[in-house]
């Protein structure tokens, strides 16, 4: 008895020593700059991209086999960051930005089947069976997989409503923007 | 040398791991889907089922049967197992990056697989040498590889065949897979 509890310790603790000394030893350093452009992105993995996840996505455009502008709910501004991050410049008007959005549930059509709820990869809809489904808006990263899940079209992409917690003073003018309509 | 020869072809075919002892199910019929993944994961296994026999011939042989505790054998054995393949990931991952993105999905897949603990706790029971240990271990990979890549193959093939709508998926590859095992029974005729 004793010795079984004995050997087995021993043995657990120095293969937990070996592989903790080992983990030191043999750790690989991954490339910093794969990891600074994956901070920077919405980290969903909603795989809109093309490719399995955002680590991935991170990866491609660190080695340049991606464009900047290649994470779709990232948008203009992900791309302006990663432009800014990488010392490059990119041509913006390509990139289609319709500010944020988010997904909303017309809630006459849902008839509550779950499946949107299945695909969000940030669990952001709330729903069970057979209820009317409803978007949490903070967690809504406007990635767009629930859409075509939805078999009677409920849910759909709109412009970030404004609320009164949104809602922020305009940015003012500036003086270029103003002075032909002062001429 | 014969004898280790015929050691390696009884194991690979005659009692074949997957097909006539039933082990190691969950990559045959999960992993076997495509030819690359089914070798992908076949060498992987080769390579830890070899590895964790020798750890466990030294464990069995060195520490369970001089102080008594064989009945320790599962427990231990699986503690060994596992950290034997995470040191290896480690060592693959910084020596061999090529091969660490051919095997490395499927090295954690395979840490407390039933095939490798299966073949470690046969060979315990069967009080083999050390040698011998080895054969006996990696000819049970060899079957195993050899299983995978048919019924990957015979998956693909299946995956362009019509399927009445009842038995498609998951259903017809059960029955591939025991029209497979029948075949391999046919090994069972071979007296060495």
């Amino acid at each position: 008895m004793l010795m079984a509890i004995l050997s087995l310790t021993v043995l657990g603790s120095l293969l937990g020593l070996g592989l903790g000394i080992a983990a030191r030893k043999f750790k690989v350093e991954g490339d910093p700059l794969v990891a600074e452009i994956e901070a920077l992105m919405p980290g969903s993995n909603c795989g809109q991209c093309g490719f399995a996840g955002c680590p991935r996505l991170a990866a491609a455009i660190a080695s340049g086999s991606a464009p900047v502008t290649a994470c779709p709910p990232g948008g203009k501004a992900l791309a302006l960051a990663l432009a800014r991050k990488l010392g490059i410049s990119i041509d913006l008007a390509a990139v289609a930005d319709q500010g944020p959005r988010i997904a909303t549930v017309a809630e006459d059509i849902c008839i509550g089947c779950c499946r949107c709820t299945k695909v969000c990869p940030t669990d952001a809809i709330l729903g069970a069976a057979k209820q009317i489904h409803n978007v949490i808006r903070e967690a809504c990263t406007g990635c767009g997989n629930c859409i075509d899940r939805c078999p009677t079209e409920a849910m759909a992409l709109q412009p970030l409503p404004v609320t009164l917690q949104h809602w922020i003073w305009p940015k003012p003018l500036d003086g270029a923007a103003l002075a032909p309509a002062r001429g | 040398m014969t004898a280790y020869l015929l050691l390696l072809l009884s194991t690979a075919l005659v009692n074949n791991v997957v097909l006539v002892k039933f082990l190691g199910l969950c990559p045959f019929m999960g992993v076997a889907k495509s030819m690359d993944s089914a070798l992908g994961m076949g060498l992987a296994t080769t390579f830890v089922i070899t590895l964790a026999c020798a750890a466990t011939w030294m464990l069995e042989h060195w520490l369970l049967l001089p102080f008594d505790l064989a009945y320790l054998r599962i427990l231990s054995f699986i503690l060994v197992i596992a950290a034997t393949v995470q040191f290896v990931e480690m060592v693959v991952k910084k020596s061999a990056p090529t091969l660490y993105q051919a095997l490395g999905i499927y090295l954690p897949l395979i840490t407390t697989n039933c095939a490798v603990l299966g073949v470690a706790l046969l060979t315990a029971q069967e009080s083999m040498g050390f040698a011998q240990t080895l054969v006996y271990g990696f000819g049970s990979a060899l079957g195993f590889t050899l299983v995978m890549l048919m019924f990957a193959g015979l998956r693909e093939r299946l995956a362009l065949a019509r399927v009445p709508a009842a038995f498609a998926g998951a259903p017809v590859s059960f029955i591939l897979a025991s029209l497979l095992a029948l075949a391999f029974m046919g090994f069972a005729g071979l007296n060495f």
